[in-house]
């Protein structure tokens, strides 16, 4: 199967975005991209990549299987993603994706058999001060219990379109695709959809409501003056940010490859002993 | 800690309280260009493009201000480094991969006031010299980058963006580009290795991103948090800003509260606020939990217990007491939570998101978490803990990035403070957290 014009011509600004010559790094989107129109990573999505950047199949392949977002199975309208990462999984979030899996009898990366809930579990997805959190298409449905779970996945399969608790009404995963690959969500006020929620505003509403502000803000405060620039700058610079870059991340040495500044972490390891 | 019953904080406690980066999601459409304006929207812009470049760099070196992306570096040193008059191109990258377990700080500001990270974003590429900039944003982040796309957009409609900005000849084209699900591409160089179009894996140090960064080029490389931090910056002054924080330790800063506490949330806060008093700020543990262990600044910082609820919540106080500041993530578990379960299921995490690069962190990190299952499953042995440490002690300082030395982390801390945990289910006297079926291929 051939992709759409509509496909070729979105390859050709998703290209230019990148700056001539680095034209790979429009992998990424264009990989987005193939699934917008097919649901998953295809073999003929592979190649479309491929052929636009001028890849071969295995370059591109070998990028796609690297990340979890891109799909190598036919995907239902609907993933269905629960975090269990440790502070979900503790507030109820395991309790949340077993209920689930039981529920449409399938595992992590499957799919039910109308083809309607691709179901997963997920790590960590920046939202603790609202876990247990659970994602459709990614959009977020915060504080869930198995019951609330339940009820989501019954009302999607009855085709009903249930609001996240943030962000903008759902959209289909091949839709969505489309907004990962960079382009704009096209929906009329999807933008504006989704207030923050309580805990987002809890400290600065706490600010407020007992009238603390940080004193001593004037925006006409002068920038003053640039430093003296040491002569032949561009030598003095690349020695100097070798050592800036020595001084936050040692360089890779066979004795600590990543350089990372670990002594709390070898304190840890000694005291353990 | 005391703090068991929900309270009201007190009013030296409330003080500590700085809204300056969270201070517009307060009005719901701030989001938008106009309502931005109207609350000093670049207005900092005007002010920074009318000053030298250098002047823009000396300021952020005078404000102390560090990186908000875990490791705290002195930004306005990383802009000094950045070589001038080199005839290549600069680049700015903005580090929006949020996905370091507790860590929820950079996606509502996106979310809420994304035009205070994209007029940052113009600052610092004006100071550095840059004419290209890319936000890598979290893949699954898309309630944020949809709010963020339309924020550029809006820019490069008014002029912000694109070809002689605001008339002072200065260009510039910024690119949201969205990831793909993978951890590590938050660490700095996998994330340039996955923006050129490549897997994700960590480079190889020196050469550094200053000189060597993106397509090989002089670049810089901050956090979301470190680039909106800018824009305030530019319109207080350095000395403003330092009248938040610690000597060594500039500014406010977003501690992000999960957990077994009565309001969990976002708290912006002058660096070097206690867990106490933060505890305070969020009214209390809930209802029947008592502080038992938490981490710092995200899953990779070693974790620290209610011995440490009064260190100073800056670079250096964290350090001290043994553990890393971190991304401010302070993820809070109570005497209903186990301290091994919560480990393994951050190994798990460590194990999933390892990029198999090198040895110790991709098999280390499976031995692992099969150890854990097995101590899980009621069949863990004495050896088991010597496994452990041992495997800690061949990752730690071998691993070739930030990540398996993160992974050591939970483990070599919950085995300092809680062995006796772990003793409990080796010696039978905590029932199995994990069946069998769990255990397949553990041994
Ligand atoms: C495994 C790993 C994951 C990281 N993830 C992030 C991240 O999601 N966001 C971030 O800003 N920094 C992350 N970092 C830190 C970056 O490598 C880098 O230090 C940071 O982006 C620099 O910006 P800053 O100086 O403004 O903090 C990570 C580091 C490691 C080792
Ligand atoms: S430490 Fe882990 S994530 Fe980092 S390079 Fe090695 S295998 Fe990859
Ligand atoms: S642990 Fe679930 S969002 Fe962080």
């Amino acid at each position: 199967m051939g992709f759409s014009e509509a496909t070729h011509a979105r390859a050709r600004e998703i290209i230019a975005r990148y700056p001539a010559g680095r034209e790979r790094s429009a992998l990424l989107p264009l990989l987005h991209l193939v699934q917008s129109e097919e649901g998953h990573v295809t073999p003929a999505g592979v190649q479309f990549c491929a052929e636009q950047l001028g890849l071969t199949k295995a370059q591109v392949s070998a990028v796609a299987t690297f990340y979890t977002m891109y799909k190598r199975k036919p995907t239902g309208d609907w993933l269905v993603s629960v975090c269990t990462n440790t502070m979900c999984n503790v507030l109820g979030g395991q309790a949340v994706y077993d209920a689930l899996s039981e529920h449409l009898g399938v595992g992590h990366d499957e799919t039910t058999e109308d083809g309607t809930i691709t179901l997963e579990h997920a790590e960590c997805l920046a939202a603790c001060d609202y876990g247990p959190v659970m994602t459709v298409n990614y959009d977020f449905f915060d504080n869930v219990d198995p019951d609330i779970a339940l009820n989501l996945v019954e009302r999607l399969r009855a085709g009903e379109r249930p609001q996240p608790t943030r962000g903008a009404r759902l959209c289909t995963l091949k839709e969505m695709s489309l907004q990962l690959a960079g382009f704009a969500d096209e929906r009329e006020g999807a933008v504006a959809d989704g207030p923050p929620g309580a805990s987002t505003l809890r400290g600065v509403r706490l600010a407020q409501e007992n009238g603390i502000t940080v004193a001593g803000f004037d925006p006409g405060t002068p920038i003053g003056k640039p430093a003296e620039r040491p002569a032949g700058p561009e030598k003095a610079n690349a020695g100097a940010a070798t050592a800036a870059g020595v001084a936050s991340n040692e360089p890779a040495r066979d004795a600590s490859p990543s350089g990372q500044p670990s002594e709390p972490r070898q304190r840890n390891l000694k005291e353990a002993k | 800690m005391s703090a068991t019953a929900v309270t009201v904080p007190r009013r030296e406690v409330l003080e500590k309280l700085t809204p300056v980066l969270t201070k517009r999601w307060l009005s719901p459409d701030a989001w938008r260009i106009d309502v931005y304006e109207r609350l000093d929207g670049y207005a900092a812009l005007r002010k920074a493009l009318a000053a030298h470049p250098d002047a823009l760099i000396q300021l952020i070196k005078d404000s102390g201000l560090r990186g908000r992306g875990g490791a705290g570096f002195p930004t306005g040193l990383k802009w000094g480094f950045i070589p001038q008059n080199d005839g290549k191109p600069h680049y700015l990258v903005v580090n929006a991969d949020e996905g370091e377990p507790g860590t929820c700080k950079d996606l509502p500001l996106m979310m809420h006031d994304p035009h205070s990270l994209v007029e940052g974003v113009i600052i610092a590429a004006y100071a550095i010299r840059a004419d290209r900039a890319y936000i890598y944003i979290r893949g699954e982040a898309v309630h944020a980058a949809r709010r963020l796309r339309n924020a550029v957009k809006e820019a490069y409609a008014a002029g912000y963006l694109g070809r002689n900005i605001l008339g002072s000849g200065f260009d510039l084209d910024l690119v949201v580009h969205s990831g793909a699900g993978a951890y590590i591409c938050g660490e700095e160089t996998a994330l340039l290795d996955s923006l050129e179009g490549f897997r994700g894996q960590p480079r190889l140090r020196p050469p550094f991103p200053a000189t060597h960064g993106l397509y090989a080029s002089p670049t810089v490389v901050n956090n979301v948090g470190t680039i909106s931090s800018v824009p305030y910056i530019v319109l207080g002054g350095a000395a403003w800003w330092k009248t938040m924080g610690t000597e060594k330790s500039s500014g406010p800063m977003i501690y992000s509260l999960s957990g077994r506490i009565a309001n969990p949330g976002q708290y912006e806060c002058s660096l070097g606020i206690t867990l106490r008093e933060l505890i305070e700020l969020a009214g209390g543990m809930q209802p029947g939990h008592s502080l038992r262990f938490w981490t710092p600044g995200g899953s990779s910082t070693p974790l620290l217990t209610a011995e440490h609820l009064d260190v100073p919540l800056d670079f250096e106080g964290v350090a001290a007491a043994g553990s890393i500041l971190g991304t401010t993530a302070t993820q809070i578990f109570s005497d209903q939570d186990c301290p091994v379960y919560a480990t393994y299921r951050w190994l798990e995490f460590y194990y999933h998101e390892s990029c198999g690069k090198c040895t110790p962190c991709r098999e280390g990190n499976y031995w692992m978490v099969r150890v854990y299952r097995r101590i899980l499953s009621g069949q863990g042995t004495y050896e088991d803990l010597d496994t452990l440490l041992d495997t800690c002690d061949n990752i730690l300082g071998r691993a070739f990035c930030g990540l398996g030395d993160g992974a050591t982390s939970p483990v070599t801390s919950s085995l300092k403070y809680f062995k006796q945990d772990y003793l409990d289910y080796i010696e039978g006297r905590t029932a199995p957290k994990l069946s069998d079926k769990a255990l397949v291929g553990a041994h």
